[in-house]
């Protein structure tokens, strides 16, 4: 009686699929052609976790929203790419030059992904690709820098993405950039807001499981930018790790903030050895 | 019955003054995090606390419980244990210490403090995003915690 009666509430309450599922067994392959590395052993920082495995946020959505991924005819992400590859051969600023001047097609940008956040060496710090593209436009085109995370930085990092779709997430967690990957891991771990959640309540401990609506990923970045339906544009890690700060009752950092640099450096280390996904498509 | 037990509350709320509030940093706990007296000196009303239970930006505690009892409000959690029965094996004191701030019952619980204030790390105004000004209040009311405490009693299992 009371098993029935559970299995009834599942049915009407829950996503039907995966109650207490975690994640699916489903494949991944973008276009019949990209094949996508969604479930990895978790890379050796890891040890200690709970987590022996990573998992690629796609695992955790409805098939209907996994399968918008699988075609870039109907991932809707693809659009602004289109707009970014415009962009990319467009110029601008003093030095009347063009991202295509200097790096040819979009195509160079393969790894690039896959590699950042990266330390850089001149400037004496880690990077995100919209950083470095900040550096481009100011310091080569003399164009002003993208605000973080609005439209044209966030399809330009789309654009670059999909040129390391497939490639393994591989980011540097040692020599110069340890040190803002340990800021990165402590803000993962720390408790913040009225709520007193981290990152790792949620995404470490509770990965699997549903909270309300919602069920929750391994928060991966692996896959971003991502374009969520809930919004229909792309959106950044930078503004998803506000969103979840958010939902904490807590004061947010802002985006392309030293923090949340530091977080995404470590949050994308969490997913090395996943596929590249961006953009990815979410509810 | 139910409606009774409303009207008790009314009358009681209406007569008692607020100086019979304890105040979420007054608030006495026991060695395993159990609080023995009522925080609003009133009793509470289970109707009220299956609202809040529901209300995502007061309890939802739905979010992360499942309650057969309010199968009736959509998407019920899987992050803390299910509560058809907890009536039948928790007290009333360890219930209200548990939702005034589990920590003291469970050390380092996922489970949020409802009357707590101080003590946390970067507090933010309410779902903002910005940083809280000036006092936080708990988020739930001494009353309110009552009237959830009252409401977990009556989940006594089938
Ligand atoms: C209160 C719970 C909670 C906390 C705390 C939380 N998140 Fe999330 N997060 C969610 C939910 C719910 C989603 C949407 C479902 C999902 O993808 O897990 C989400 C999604 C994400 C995603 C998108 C994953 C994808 O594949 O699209 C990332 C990245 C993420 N969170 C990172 C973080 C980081 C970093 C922190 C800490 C700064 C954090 N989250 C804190 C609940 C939380
Ligand atoms: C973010 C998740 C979360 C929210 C929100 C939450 N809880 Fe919990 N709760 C938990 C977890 C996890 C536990 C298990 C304790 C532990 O961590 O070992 C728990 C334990 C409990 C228990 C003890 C159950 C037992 O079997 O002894 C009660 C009672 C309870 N919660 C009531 C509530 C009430 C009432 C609310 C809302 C006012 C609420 N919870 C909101 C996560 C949550």
């Amino acid at each position: 009686m009371k098993l029935k009666a559970l299995t009834a509430m599942a049915a009407l309450l829950v996503a039907p699929a995966a109650f207490a599922g975690g994640a699916d067994d489903d494949t991944l392959v973008i276009n019949g052609e990209i094949e996508m590395t969604t479930k990895a052993d978790a890379p050796e920082h890891m040890e200690g976790t709970g987590i022996d495995q990573v998992i690629s946020g796609w695992h955790f959505r409805a098939d209907e929203t996994q399968q918008i991924q699988m075609d870039d005819f109907e991932n809707q992400g693809m659009i602004f790419v289109d707009q970014a590859i415009n962009t990319w051969n467009t110029a601008e600023g003093s030095a009347g030059q063009s991202c295509a001047d200097c790096h040819n097609d979009p195509e160079s940008m393969a790894g690039v992904t896959a590699t950042y956040p990266k330390w850089n060496e001149d400037a004496g710090e880690v990077r995100t690709v919209q950083m470095q593209v900040n550096d481009c436009r100011v310091n080569r085109m003399g164009a002003e820098p993208w605000p973080y995370d609005a439209a044209p930085a966030i399809n330009m990092e789309a654009l670059i993405a999909s040129q390391s779709r497939g490639m393994p997430v591989d980011v540097a967690i040692d020599g110069p950039a340890a040190e803002t990957w340990e800021q990165g891991k402590d803000i993962y771990y720390t408790r913040y807001g009225q709520l007193e959640l981290a990152c790792a309540s949620c995404h470490e401990e509770n990965y699997g499981n549903y909270i309300r609506a919602d069920h929750l990923s391994q928060g991966q970045i692996n896959g971003f930018p991502t374009y969520r339906l809930k919004n229909a544009k792309l959106n950044g890690a930078h503004s998803r790790f506000k969103g979840c700060v958010r939902d904490t009752r807590a004061e947010t950092f802002a985006t392309g903030s030293p923090e949340f640099v530091a977080l995404e450096l470590y949050v994308k280390s969490r997913g090395n050895g996943l596929s590249v996904e961006g953009p990815s498509v979410r509810n | 019955m139910r409606l009774t037990a409303i009207t008790m509350a009314v009358a009681l709320s209406a007569g008692m003054a607020v100086a019979d509030t304890v105040a979420p940093t007054q608030v006495t706990y026991g060695e395993y995090g159990a609080i023995e007296t009522s925080l609003s000196g009133q009793v509470g009303d289970a109707e009220r606390g299956r609202e809040l239970m529901i209300a995502r930006g007061k309890g939802n505690c739905i979010a992360c419980h499942a309650v057969e009892a309010l199968s009736d409000a959509p998407f019920h959690g899987e992050v803390g244990p299910p509560l058809d029965a907890v009536g039948s094996y928790r007290s009333p004191a360890e219930l209200r210490g548990i939702v005034a701030n589990a920590k003291m019952t469970f050390p380092e619980t996922v489970m949020p403090a409802f009357y707590k204030t101080t003590g946390f790390i970067r507090p933010g105004d309410g779902y903002t995003g910005k940083a809280a000004e000036g006092e936080l209040d708990p988020i739930l009311t001494a009353q309110e915690i009552e009237d959830v405490v009252a409401f977990l009693m009556t989940l006594q299992g089938s």
